[in-house]
């Protein structure tokens, strides 16, 4: 025990730095995967067929595609096309891209999961399309959508770790690169799996709430 | 002001609106009765909008009627929709869902409209529950909710969708109090309803649909009273007796 907690003292800075870079690759990717599948999950309701046509490809494909596989494409071949990114860019773009399609699912059954009579209600008082999606559609989808959105950030939280494989010394990188240098296998990787949780329960605990809150109505 | 001249309408093979042809005049209550699957609502969604229609044409003040052009908006402004199931905005409070409209889709100051919107509140009876979200009133009271909203706009005339047809019985009378008001006042109204007795009181004329035709029209006491067709007699027994 006493050695467990020298040790920790010396390798949690090294692992700070990891965590600083896994709540950065996090965050983007988050904000990146909000957004995009916001755009995908309104284009498959829009009622146009080519743009719901497009989105629908978009997502499969997406879907269809491991996430390391995207990492990978997006870092070691978009240079060959003259696109050089840094390995947190390709990241936080990859992840982004990967969890878009899954945002895009959670949004568009959020969206029809609204009473038809809404948008009839909107379209009598002489609302458009994208005034009935902003003030009557989206804001009442939002409850709907947000206890499965927790989950989908408790994922992503866990799944930023893939950003090793492109080099980004995020937390379990960093920890893997301590653990090969100081063989301290036990110590290292009890304090990288400590650190995970230490993040991820508080979320849990969150989305329970919101479940609560928002997930009887 | 709304003009249908030999509108037809189709659901995939079914055709339920067959040909018809009615007008309402400015200050007119119309009320329309049927036995459902008649296509009397849908004849009503077809007025502003809601439903395409394949063949003939409506028009409201002299414009077409086409859901995929842009003058649907201004048609929608000019005829106001009740419906059935009130649909109004469960995350808006009653005022709120009142002043919508006119704030965002007509983009009046949003005091002078807070101010109108009281007052149509009021003139339902409702100034006291302007704080109140949807779940918190009764049926009768969200309705006359959808009714004050639909009033916001200022409309030239109102459709109601069966608009007593979701309430406990006890409820029904408040809302067409409210309509009865309106319909003194000179309001342009279109009322597909099963309420025989209200359509005797209030209605200028009354359309008797079966099958997606206009089986029987003329003014309310004749076609209520004494109706000319076997059709006619034969629904209005069986909605005034059912037993």
């Amino acid at each position: 025990m006493d050695t467990f907690l020298r040790q920790s003292i010396e390798f949690l800075p090294i692992l700070a730095q990891g965590l600083r870079l896994t709540v950065i690759v996090t965050i983007g990717s988050l904000a990146l995967s909000t957004a995009l599948g916001l755009v995908w999950a309104l284009m498959r309701v829009s009622g146009n067929r080519w743009l719901a046509g497009f989105a629908k490809s978009v997502v499969n494909v997406i879907r269809g595609i491991p996430i390391i596989v995207q990492l990978f494409y997006i870092y070691f071949v978009l240079p060959d096309f003259g696109i050089s990114l840094t390995a947190l860019q390709a990241a936080i773009i990859g992840l982004g891209v990967a969890y878009s399609a899954y945002q895009s699912e959670n949004f568009r059954a959020g969206i029809e999961a609204i009473d038809r009579g809404q948008l009839e209600a909107a379209q009598s008082i002489g609302m458009g399309w994208w005034l009935t999606m902003r003030r009557v559609i989206l804001p009442q989808a939002f409850k709907i959508v947000l206890p499965p959105y927790g989950n989908i950030m408790i994922m992503m939280l866990k799944d930023s770790s893939q950003a090793s494989t492109i080099t980004v010394a995020e937390l379990a990188l960093q920890g893997k690169l301590i653990a090969s240098s100081t063989f301290q296998n036990t110590t290292v990787f009890t304090l990288v799996a400590a650190l995970y949780l230490c993040m991820s329960l508080p979320l849990i605990w969150i989305v329970g709430r919101l479940e609560q809150r928002f997930g009887r109505r | 002001m709304i003009e249908l001249v030999d509108v037809h309408k189709r659901f995939g093979s079914l055709e339920v609106i067959k040909g018809i042809s009615a007008s309402v005049a400015a200050g007119e209550v119309v009320c329309i009765i049927g036995p459902s699957g008649s296509g009397k609502s849908t004849i009503l969604r077809c007025i502003n909008g809601l439903e395409s229609y394949e063949a003939g044409t409506i028009t409201v003040e002299g414009v077409k009627v086409d859901r995929d052009a842009p003058s649907i908006t201004a048609v929608r402004t000019q005829v106001s929709m009740v419906f059935q199931r009130f649909n109004l905005f469960p995350h808006r409070t009653a005022l709120e869902n009142v002043v919508e409209g006119p704030i965002y889709v007509k983009r009046e100051a949003r005091d002078a409209a807070m101010e109108h919107g009281r007052q149509l509140l009021e003139r339902v009876g409702l100034a006291n529950k302007a704080g109140s979200y949807p779940h918190e009133l009764s049926g009768g009271q969200q309705q006359r909710v959808a009714i004050a909203r639909a009033l916001a706009m200022r409309p030239k005339a109102i459709l109601f969708d069966e608009p007593t047809s979701a309430l406990d019985p006890e409820l029904v009378g408040e809302v067409l109090a409210v309509m009865r008001l309106l319909a003194e006042d000179g309001m342009t109204m279109v009322v597909v309803t099963h309420e025989i007795s209200f359509a005797r009181e209030v209605a200028d004329r009354v359309l008797f649909l079966d099958h997606g035709v206009i089986v029987e029209e003329g003014k309310a006491a004749e076609v209520l009273s004494a109706p000319k067709h076997a059709r006619t007699q034969d629904f209005l027994r069986r909605v005034l007796r059912p037993i």
